[in-house]
């Protein structure tokens, strides 16, 4: 009798654990979130495409790697800076990987090229960087948000600073691509001043400016703006510096010089102001953790490019959470990143109707440490709870 | 605006209806002249790097698309060299002869055993060496790329003419790249291994067949070559900064260079270098103002980069059909 109870406990247990295991995969609490995250991991651009993927995965580690409690896996992917590639990867991370959410996008113009295949499939999208006019626009999408700018924002404040400073004539530079047009016109929609001269350079392959350069000199304004992401930023301040511009005509910026730039720029890149809507040292909490915990973790200091992904987690975070795990509810999870519910490293932000945050921009510039390191520091506050004008041809509410 | 540029409070803004006409033509002159030191400073670098590959294709019949990974190496060399002494001079002659003798090492075992075969197994072979010694870089230097700071009384324009700044680094390039054009013309046309080089190019056979030692001539050659672009690379180190595949743009350019100069032909390196220099950097300087004439500007700024850089591309097609041997064809062979 007893052997024949403990064969039926056995049985019994052995059939409930068949079951149990049957119905895993069907039970929210075992599912798997997937992450597709597009950004650039060769060439000499993968610096800014390594400073994402950790901060990705720095966010993701802070949260025990599970959003509203679903385990995560992410697919990194490397768009190479090509357009092409980008919508390529896009595809496959789509079609054949089926992911539930896509993340990243560094290059204006690889986010615009992939923008038709996240919209049709209808994958939820955070954007953490690239900022073209187009998705701000007449292109944006309930299913795309950005935890970066439009492109236009960042340069448009430091036209407001040149102004500030009473500059009265500017040459515009910065390279050939979706990016590079906004960030020319972004200057012109703020500065007051007459533009006496503006150059697209080819892109990516020109790294060298001495043409344009020299026109910069031959125009005689009273300041130069330029526009070069990553590693054309550092070939740009050097070359600048070399012409002995530098003491002659003062250069603005934006995403010219960053974290991950500064240690190679050194001397070079003091006494070059830029804009940013997120500066290493802003007083609030959430950015003294990440800035803690990521120098701790990574011996480097995060950049422009890792602050906004890291806050995509956050965001992603409040969405699965609103729909307990329902990854079908879509329409749940817009909803809930639109209240844009979280502790953002830049400080609190809304959305715009387009799905771009409404944001603060500030002036910084770069330091010398006593150590001999060097670090970007703000310098003030430009412009408070910035909109971005393409809103209004945004058809969503 | 005065207050701050006061060497040119006299001078008319570009565009400005006001002021002497003679002045301003003065002006445009001699921005023109700075803009064509632009392009010749490009056009040097060309050389230096259309130099080496035009012998290697020339003399060895190889065509060697690694010729840009020794110009990365020269420029690694020359950051690497330059932090541990302390001094740019002395870091850029240890990564001239680090650079000769990692060519010479290449040949002796990766190049020989690619003579005599198709030129498609050239171009398969030495895009493996591409793919290797990015990788190599990456794992000896790591992924971020380095970078070569000029010594700072360099940081600053030379007044070359009354009224004409130009940066004095660039001149320095301009100067050099000459000095060692002359060496090599010298060398060339006036040594006893000028010679062979000369005959090796125009009957190889020959040459083995009186007893010259083919194989050290080669390994010498690609040496050559190879300093010549490493050379290029660490002058270039402290414009474009170093970097993984670097040298992988620049080469595209270089074979533009040697198809119109003549292939073999180091007069032709020359004399087609500074034309593909001249001829982008002026397009890069006059083809916006000139488009903006005509188109808006929106859509003059997006054209003209485009259109400066199809120019090189048209002018070697249409030097293909005019003269398919190029400018300058080497001695028939």
């Amino acid at each position: 009798m007893r052997v024949l109870i403990k064969s039926w406990l056995l049985g019994t247990t052995a059939l409930a654990l068949l079951t149990a295991a049957a119905d895993a995969p069907a039970t929210a609490q075992q599912k798997t979130i997937k992450i597709g995250f597009i950004s650039t991991f060769s060439g000499p651009a993968a610096a800014i495409g390594k400073d994402m993927r950790n901060s990705f995965e720095l966010g993701l580690d802070q949260v025990g790697r599970k959003l509203g409690g679903m385990p995560v896996e992410v697919i990194y992917e490397d768009d190479q800076i090509k357009p092409d590639v980008g919508v390529q990867k896009t595809k496959k991370l789509i079609e054949s990987d089926h992911v539930d959410f896509i993340v990243g996008y560094i290059w204006s113009n690889v986010a615009v090229a992939s923008l038709k295949p996240l919209v049709d499939s209808k994958t939820i999208t955070v954007i953490t960087n690239a900022g073209a006019s187009e998705i701000a626009g007449p292109m944006c999408s309930p299913y795309v948000f950005s935890t970066s700018w439009q492109n236009d924002q960042t340069p448009a404040a430091i036209g407001t600073y040149m102004n500030e400073k009473g500059v009265k004539t500017a040459f515009l530079m910065g390279p050939n691509y979706i990016a590079g047009k906004d960030m020319l016109h972004g200057v012109q929609s703020t500065f007051k001043g007459k533009i006496v001269g503006q150059e697209l350079t080819r892109w990516p392959d020109q790294l060298d400016f001495s043409a344009e350069l020299s026109k910069a000199r031959e125009a005689k304004p009273d300041a130069i703006f330029a526009f070069y992401p990553g590693g054309a930023g550092i070939q740009f301040i050097t070359q600048y510096a070399q012409s002995g511009l530098k003491g002659q005509i003062p250069l603005y910026t934006a995403f010219t010089i960053d974290d991950l730039s500064l240690p190679r720029l050194k001397d070079l890149a003091i006494g070059v102001p830029g804009a940013q809507n997120w500066v290493n040292d802003l007083p609030n909490d959430a950015n003294k953790k990440f800035v803690a915990d990521y120098k701790a973790k990574f011996h480097t200091s995060p950049s422009f490019y890792g602050a906004d992904t890291y806050d995509a987690v956050a965001l992603l975070d409040s969405a699965v959470t609103a729909v307990h795990g329902n990854l079908s509810d879509k329409e749940g999870m817009r909803k809930a990143m639109e209240k844009a519910d979280i502790k953002s490293v830049r400080g609190d932000f809304k959305f715009g109707n387009n799905h771009i945050p409404i944001q603060s921009f500030y002036l910084q510039d770069a330091g010398k440490n006593a150590d001999g390191s060097y670090a970007l520091h703000t310098v003030s506050l430009i412009v408070k709870n910035d909109q971005d004008k393409y809103h209004t041809q945004c058809p969503m509410k | 605006m005065a207050a701050l540029n006061p060497r040119h409070a006299w001078a008319p803004t570009r565009g400005a209806p006001t002021g002497a006409l003679g002045s301003q033509g003065d002006e445009q002159m001699l921005y023109f002249v700075e803009q064509c030191l632009n392009g010749v400073q490009l056009g040097m670098l060309l050389f230096l790097l259309a130099a080496g590959l035009t012998l290697i294709f020339g003399i060895m019949d190889l065509v060697n698309l690694a010729h840009g990974s020794l110009y990365m190496l020269g420029a690694y060399f020359a950051a690497t060299f330059a932090a541990v002494t302390g001094s740019f001079v002395l870091g850029a002659l240890l990564a001239l002869l680090a650079t000769a003798a990692s060519g010479m090492v290449l040949e002796v075992i990766a190049i020989r055993p690619l003579y005599g075969r198709p030129h498609l197994d050239h171009v398969l072979g030495t895009f493996g060496l591409i793919l290797f010694f990015n990788d190599l870089v990456r794992r000896i230097w790591g992924p971020d790329g380095m970078t070569l700071s000029l010594p700072s009384e360099m940081l600053r324009a030379f007044q070359i003419l009354p009224g004409v700044y130009y940066p004095l680094y660039r001149l320095v390039i301009i100067l050099v790249t000459l000095a060692v054009a002359a060496l090599l013309y010298l060398l060339v046309m006036r040594t006893r291994l000028g010679m062979l080089i000369r005959a090796g190019a125009s009957n190889r056979e020959m040459v083995g067949a009186l007893g010259i030692n083919i194989k050290l001539l080669y390994t010498l050659v690609f040496g050559l070559g190879a300093s010549l672009a490493g050379f290029a690379g660490l002058m270039q180190a402290p414009i474009l900064t170093v970097q993984i595949g670097m040298g992988e743009n620049i080469l595209i350019l270089a074979f533009v260079v040697i198809v119109i100069g003549g292939i073999g032909s180091i007069r032709g390196a020359f004399v087609a270098a500074l034309i593909v220099g001249l001829l982008d950097t002026l397009g890069r300087a006059f083809l916006p103002d000139l488009l903006r004439a005509v188109l808006s500007t929106d859509a003059a700024l997006t054209l003209a980069p485009a259109l400066s850089s199809m120019s090189i591309y048209m002018l070697m097609a249409t030097v293909l059909v005019i003269r398919p041997e190029g400018l300058f064809p080497a001695a028939s062979r």
